[in-house]
C-alpha cells in the first residue's frame, strides 16, 4: 500500500490514503474501500497543463509532415494548451459526450502535481518541486492538426477526469518508467510506457518553468501516448498508471446529463 | 462605477474609484500612487483572440479568419497596472498588444448573440504582450510566446457594462514612452464581443469572473528595455508598464 492525498465530496479537509494503485482500493480510518465506494472529489487545485506531442511515438505519427506547411520544422520548446476549469472532473463522474459528436479520444496522462512554486528550475532539482503524481483523462473531439489551438476540441465540459487520488512522490519508484494502460469496457485498448517520452519529468518541469511559474496545486500533464483509443457513449473508460493509480469513468451523452441535471 | 484591488498596508483590498482617488472597501480614500494595483479580476479562465482585427491579421500576413483564433493563458501570466514585464535577453522582436478585456458576470450556455450582452459583467484593459521570436506552428501561438510570466498586465479598472454604451465602438490606443504608436477601434473586430460570447459558449460552459481578450488592431511594434508602454482605450482606462530586463531577475550580468 502506498501513501496518497484526496478530496471526498462533502468535506474540505484534505483525506490521507493508503491505497492499492492497481486495483484502486483505499484504505482510509482503518476500512477498506473499493474504488466506487468512495465519493471522489477533484484532488488537485491549480491549473492544468497539457503537453502534446511529447511521446515519441506521438510526434512519429507526424511523419514528414513536421517538414511541411503548416508545420515547417519540428517542435524545439514543449507544446503546451490548457484543460480549464470546466473541463475537470472527478473519478466517477461522466463524461459528456457532446450532442453532435459519436466518439471522443482518450487521452491517457500522467499528471505531476507540483508542490511549491517552480520557477527556472534546473532539472536536477526538479524531482524536489513534485508533490506527488496523479490519472488525468485528457479528453479530445479527435483533430488532426495541431497546427492552431485546440480549445474547441480540448475544452468541452467535462472533459479532463483527474483522480481519484494524489499518490506521494515518494511512493513512485521512477516517473519515468510506467506503464500506462486504457481499457474500454474491461478490454484492453491501448498500452504504453512513459519510457518513451521525448523530454521526461524533470526535464519537462524544467523547460517549462523557463518561461512559467508552476505554483503548488499545478498539474503538468506529461502528455498522451499516440493511437489514442477511441470511445462513445456507455462506454466505461478506466486508465492506469503503474504505482500512481486507477481513473474510470463513463461517457454519457451531455444533453441527458444536462436534462437530469447531473451537472 | 469603476473597481479595481489593489495592495496597500499591508493587506489586499477590493476598492472603488471616487473622485480621481481610490476609496477601499473598508472606507479609507487613497490616491492612486499610494497603491500596489494588482488585476483587477483574480484570473480563471482566460481565453485570448488571435488576428481578430482584420488590419492586423493583414500586417501578419494572414488571410482574415473564418472562425476565431482562440487560445487561453494561465494566471501565472497576470500583473496588474504599473508592473513591470520582463523581456528576454535573447529576444528580437516583442510587442505590446492593447486589447479590450471582457469580464463575463454569470455563467454563460448556449448563450445566442442577442442576449451575449445580459452575460457581460464589465470590461479592462489588457496588453498582450508576444514574443515573436518564440513562435512555432503547434498550437499556435503556443504558451512559450504567450504564456510568460509578467506578459499579460491588466487593469487599472473593471468598468461595469452598465456604464459602456457601446463597447464595438470605442478608440484603442497604445504610446510607448509617450509617443502613439498604436491606433484602432473596436468596431473593425472580425468577431465581435456578442459573436465571441455565442461561439464559445456553444461549446462550453462559460462562469463568472472568466475574461475575453479581444484581439488587437495593426500597429504592433518592438519594445525595448526600459521602454514605458501605455495601452488606452477609451472610456475603460489606460494601462501602464515597462519593460525590464533579465537583470532585474537576476538571469544575466548580476552572478552573485
Amino acid at each position: 500500500m502506498k501513501k496518497a492525498t484526496g478530496q471526498l465530496c462533502g468535506s474540505r479537509q484534505t483525506a490521507e490514503f493508503y491505497v492499492n494503485p492497481a486495483d484502486g482500493t483505499a484504505i482510509l480510518d482503518h476500512n477498506h474501500h473499493s474504488l466506487k465506494d468512495l465519493p471522489w472529489d477533484i484532488p488537485v487545485s491549480g491549473t492544468i497543463y497539457g503537453t502534446a506531442l511529447n511521446y515519441k511515438g506521438a510526434l512519429a505519427a507526424l511523419g514528414e509532415s513536421v517538414n511541411e506547411p503548416p508545420y515547417q520544422a519540428p517542435p524545439k520548446a514543449p507544446i503546451l494548451y490548457i484543460k480549464p476549469a470546466n473541463t475537470i472532473i472527478s473519478c466517477g463522474m461522466p463524461i459528456p459526450l457532446p450532442e453532435d459528436i459519436t466518439e471522443v479520444e482518450i487521452g491517457a496522462a500522467l499528471g505531476i502535481v507540483i508542490g511549491r512554486t517552480a520557477v527556472r528550475v534546473d532539472e536536477e532539482q526538479a524531482e524536489s518541486y513534485i508533490a506527488g503524481y496523479t490519472v488525468v483523462n485528457d479528453v479530445s473531439i479527435p483533430h488532426e492538426s495541431v497546427y492552431r489551438p485546440a480549445v474547441m476540441q480540448k475544452c468541452r465540459d467535462g472533459f479532463c477526469p483527474v483522480g481519484p487520488w494524489v499518490i506521494d512522490r515518494k511512493a513512485v519508484t521512477n516517473p519515468d518508467d510506467l506503464n500506462v494502460r486504457v481499457f474500454i469496457n474491461g478490454e484492453l485498448k491501448q498500452s504504453n510506457n512513459t519510457n518513451n517520452l521525448i523530454r521526461p519529468v524533470s526535464r519537462l518541469i524544467s523547460d517549462v518553468t523557463e518561461f512559467m511559474t508552476l505554483n503548488a496545486g499545478d498539474v503538468l500533464l506529461v502528455g498522451v501516448p499516440e493511437n489514442a483509443p477511441l470511445a462513445k457513449k456507455g462506454d466505461i473508460v478506466r486508465i492506469e498508471i503503474d504505482e500512481v493509480g486507477v481513473l474510470e469513468n463513463h461517457i454519457a451523452s451531455e444533453k441527458e446529463l444536462v436534462k437530469e441535471a447531473v451537472r | 462605477m469603476k473597481r479595481a484591488r489593489v495592495a496597500y498596508a499591508g493587506a489586499i483590498h477590493h476598492a472603488v474609484e471616487f473622485n480621481g482617488r481610490l476609496k477601499l472597501n473598508d472606507g479609507r480614500m487613497v490616491s492612486e500612487n499610494e497603491v500596489v494595483w494588482l488585476p483587477p479580476i483574480e484570473p480563471r479562465t482566460v481565453f485570448a483572440l488571435g488576428l481578430n482585427y482584420a488590419d492586423h491579421a493583414n500586417e501578419l500576413a494572414f488571410k482574415a479568419p473564418t472562425e476565431p483564433v482562440v487560445f487561453l493563458k494561465g494566471p501565472n501570466t497576470f500583473v496588474g497596472h504599473n508592473a513591470q514585464t520582463r523581456r528576454p535577453s535573447d529576444v528580437a522582436y516583442m510587442h505590446y498588444e492593447c486589447e479590450l478585456a471582457v469580464v463575463i458576470g454569470k455563467k454563460a450556455r448556449n448563450v445566442k448573440r442577442e442576449e451575449a450582452y445580459n452575460y457581460v459583467e464589465g470590461y479592462t484593459v489588457a496588453n498582450d504582450y508576444a514574443l515573436r521570436d518564440y513562435l512555432e506552428n503547434y498550437y499556435r501561438p503556443n504558451l512559450r510566446v504567450k504564456n510568460r510570466d509578467t506578459c499579460t498586465p491588466i487593469g487599472p479598472w473593471l468598468v461595469d457594462a452598465e456604464d459602456v454604451p457601446d463597447p464595438m465602438n470605442l478608440t484603442l490606443r497604445t504610446y510607448v514612452n509617450g509617443k502613439i504608436t498604436q491606433e484602432g477601434t473596436t468596431s473593425d473586430m472580425i468577431f465581435s464581443i456578442p459573436d465571441l460570447i455565442e461561439y464559445l459558449s456553444g461549446f462550453m460552459t462559460l462562469d463568472k469572473g472568466d475574461v475575453i481578450l479581444t484581439g488587437t488592431p495593426k500597429g504592433s511594434i518592438d519594445t525595448a528595455v526600459g521602454d514605458e508602454v501605455v495601452t488606452e482605450i477609451e472610456g475603460i482606462g489606460r494601462l501602464v508598464n515597462t519593460i525590464v530586463s533579465d537583470e532585474a531577475f537576476s538571469i544575466a550580468g548580476s552572478e552573485t
